[in-house]
């Protein structure tokens, strides 16, 4: 335990994410290697001339050994290229880019609204274990993770969209009369608030909040157990009983001393969560009609077409070790016990 | 055998949520194994005559798009969905096993390459990865059993290894190894057994979300095709019909399938409590 400072912790932790980054990166040659059709036409496009993937094929060194071609391969990713996408025309880095920002805006909505649900049920079933209340947080949260997200997304668009009429129909992140804020961030919500166009914000919200509570649902379970274990330790512990003796108020202990403490490994598992449900937003957003990655990568996968796919998934795993290598980092930084 | 019953009775009057789950999963094996035979119909004879008619005496679970009775077809899926979750856990519990007891027992570089194989199995998002390997490896519902085993074996080869490090070092292996057993011996007779009530917590809580994992790629439109009645794709048919009001088609089979991922995790949970008390959730 030697004290390192905040950089070069947060630079062995770099290093440590290498790695999983050459691991994604195998793995996705492997995968391009092994989809149906020829990698040669992914990266000429739709409209290419038997002569034109001959020529794609030569300078992609396909008749190279397996070797050349990785490392070939890996030059093409340095630049950018993960192919064309035969359905929308474009480059796939281009629709990917475009596209990333409605599914993490997503995302954040749903763990947001995980956090504001599971927080409280998990404080109180903490602060009462075994009662009632206990036992509810605990059906709720183990059927939410027991809910298929696709279904959840389908049964609140019966009761919210068909029977009661309060939400927007589930076509996206906005009607088919407004057209999208103009882009700052890509997340419409901060982008319409940006511009003032709050008539455009509302249109936002409305349109978000199914899918984002949809997604949330599947978050309640971890976020609400690691919430009350890890209060139930901190509420049994030394400082506690000595902060009771001193005669502090019990709303003071609790959110000063125990919550505070207790939040750590909430964050935690607030970034698992996060990545999480980064992977299980592709069915929500089909459900939705969202215009994201995900249904993106389903679209062309349900149209043969491999090169948004396999960016998809390169993107997508790049995320991840991303997200995972923040918090690590956050955690380091909140907590100085954790840094080494 | 007798003893292993006991314990079974002890659990289950311990915990009525661990019975009722424990009833739940009597009743999904009944119906998977019995199920062709008790469906009232047909599940694939369609009839346009009563094509979206509501449930109904004559059809409890109302009829879909075709005029298929949805009863038959949830009740007929049952075996495809439960088959392909048992396969792939079996698959990844089978190979996770031995890479887990292999890099737990001897460490050094089989250590190294299982954990840096594991390592990279979970930088992926694990459905992405899924989708991945079936678009890879093509279409077909052998190939959703390969890939939700792939993405479920870091799981097992981890806990099972973090438990043979702990086992390895008990005084009866030791004895083992000193009354001249083999390595592959020990292996197999004292460190596997001995780890093996944990993995089942983790089976139980796994089989859930390989049913969801499967589902999820089916209701995408990987694996299974129609007209197989399988919950994943029934639910996506019936998704065109919620917006116009006709809720039954992805509801009874939206229903089943949350059905039998509850009692799994329901039975993971009561499991884990039996097993290891001071982890009560």
């Amino acid at each position: 335990m030697s004290k390192h400072s905040t950089p070069q912790f947060i630079l062995q932790r770099l290093l440590a994410a290498i790695p999983s980054a050459i691991g994604v990166i195998i793995v996705s040659f492997i995968m391009t290697r092994m989809l149906p059709g020829d990698p040669a036409a992914f990266f000429a496009g739709a409209s290419a001339t038997p002569e034109a993937i001959a020529q794609v094929q030569e300078t992609l060194g396909l008749n190279k050994s397996w070797i050349e071609q990785f490392f070939i391969y890996i030059g093409e990713l340095i630049r950018g290229n993960l192919g064309v996408s035969l359905t929308t025309g474009q480059t796939v880095i281009y629709d990917l880019v475009t596209r990333l920002p409605a599914s993490l805006e997503l995302t954040l909505a749903g763990v947001l609204f995980a956090f504001i649900i599971a927080v409280p049920l998990g404080i109180l079933a903490a602060l009462k274990p075994n009662s009632w209340l206990d036992h509810l947080s605990r059906f709720i949260t183990t059927a939410g993770v027991s809910l298929p997200t696709f279904f959840t997304g389908l049964l609140l668009v019966y009761i919210f969209y068909f029977l009661l009429g309060i939400v927007p129909a589930p076509v996206g992140r906005l009607d088919l009369l407004s057209s999208p804020p103009e882009h700052f961030t890509g997340f419409y919500l901060l982008d319409s608030l940006i511009r003032g166009d709050f008539n455009l914000f509302v249109i936002a919200f409305q349109h978000l909040i199914l899918p984002a509570i949809t997604l949330g649902i599947f978050a309640l379970a971890p976020l609400a157990r690691i919430t009350r274990a890890s209060m139930i330790t901190i509420l049994g512990s030394d400082f506690i009983r000595l902060a009771k003796s001193n005669g502090l108020s019990p709303e003071k202990i609790l959110f000063t001393y125990a919550f505070r403490n207790a939040l750590l490994p909430i964050i935690t598992t607030m970034g698992v969560v996060f990545s999480f449900l980064l992977g299980a937003n592709i069915l929500v957003e089909k459900v939705f009609a969202w215009p994201g990655i995900g249904s993106y990568a389903v679209e062309a996968l349900i149209n043969s077409d491999y090169a948004p796919v396999q960016g998809f998934v390169l993107t997508m795993a790049f995320l991840y070790i991303f997200l995972n290598l923040a918090i690590d980092i956050l955690y380091g930084i909140i907590d100085p016990r954790a840094g080494f | 055998m007798t003893i292993s019953i006991r314990q079974t009775r002890y659990i289950l009057q311990e915990n009525t949520l661990t019975l009722v789950a424990f009833l739940m999963f009597l009743s999904l094996i009944f119906l998977a194994i019995f199920g062709n035979a008790i469906a009232p119909y047909d599940p694939l004879e369609t009839n346009s005559a009563i094509a979206l008619s509501p449930p109904s005496l004559q059809h409890w679970f109302g009829t879909d798009q075709l005029g298929r009775d949805i009863l038959s077809r949830a009740i007929v899926a049952t075996r495809l969905d439960l088959g392909i979750a048992i396969a792939a856990v079996f698959l990844s519990f089978f190979i996770g096993s031995i890479l887990g007891v292999l890099a737990g027992y001897w460490g050094g570089w089989i250590d190294n390459i299982v954990g840096r194989a594991i390592d990279t199995i979970m930088a992926f998002p694990l459905f992405v990865l899924a989708m991945g390997i079936v678009a890879a490896l093509g279409n077909t519902v052998e190939n959703i059993i390969y890939a939700t085993a792939i993405i479920n074996l870091p799981l097992y080869a981890r806990v099972i290894r973090s438990e043979v490090l702990i086992i390895k070092k008990a005084g009866y292996i030791e004895a083992a190894k000193l009354s001249g057993n083999g390595d592959w011996r020990i292996m197999a007779r004292y460190l596997f057994p001995n780890a093996l009530p944990v993995m089942m917590v983790h089976i139980s809580l796994n089989m859930g979300w390989a049913i969801l994992n499967a589902a999820g790629l089916s209701f995408i439109g990987l694996g299974v095709r129609p007209p197989t009645p399988e919950w994943g794709i029934m639910v996506a048919e019936g998704a065109t019909y919620i917006i116009s009001g006709e809720w039954w088609l992805a509801m009874f089979p939206g229903l089943s399938l949350m059905f039998a991922v509850f009692c799994f995790n329901l039975l993971g949970d009561g499991l884990r409590d039996s097993f290891d008390p001071r982890k009560k959730t």
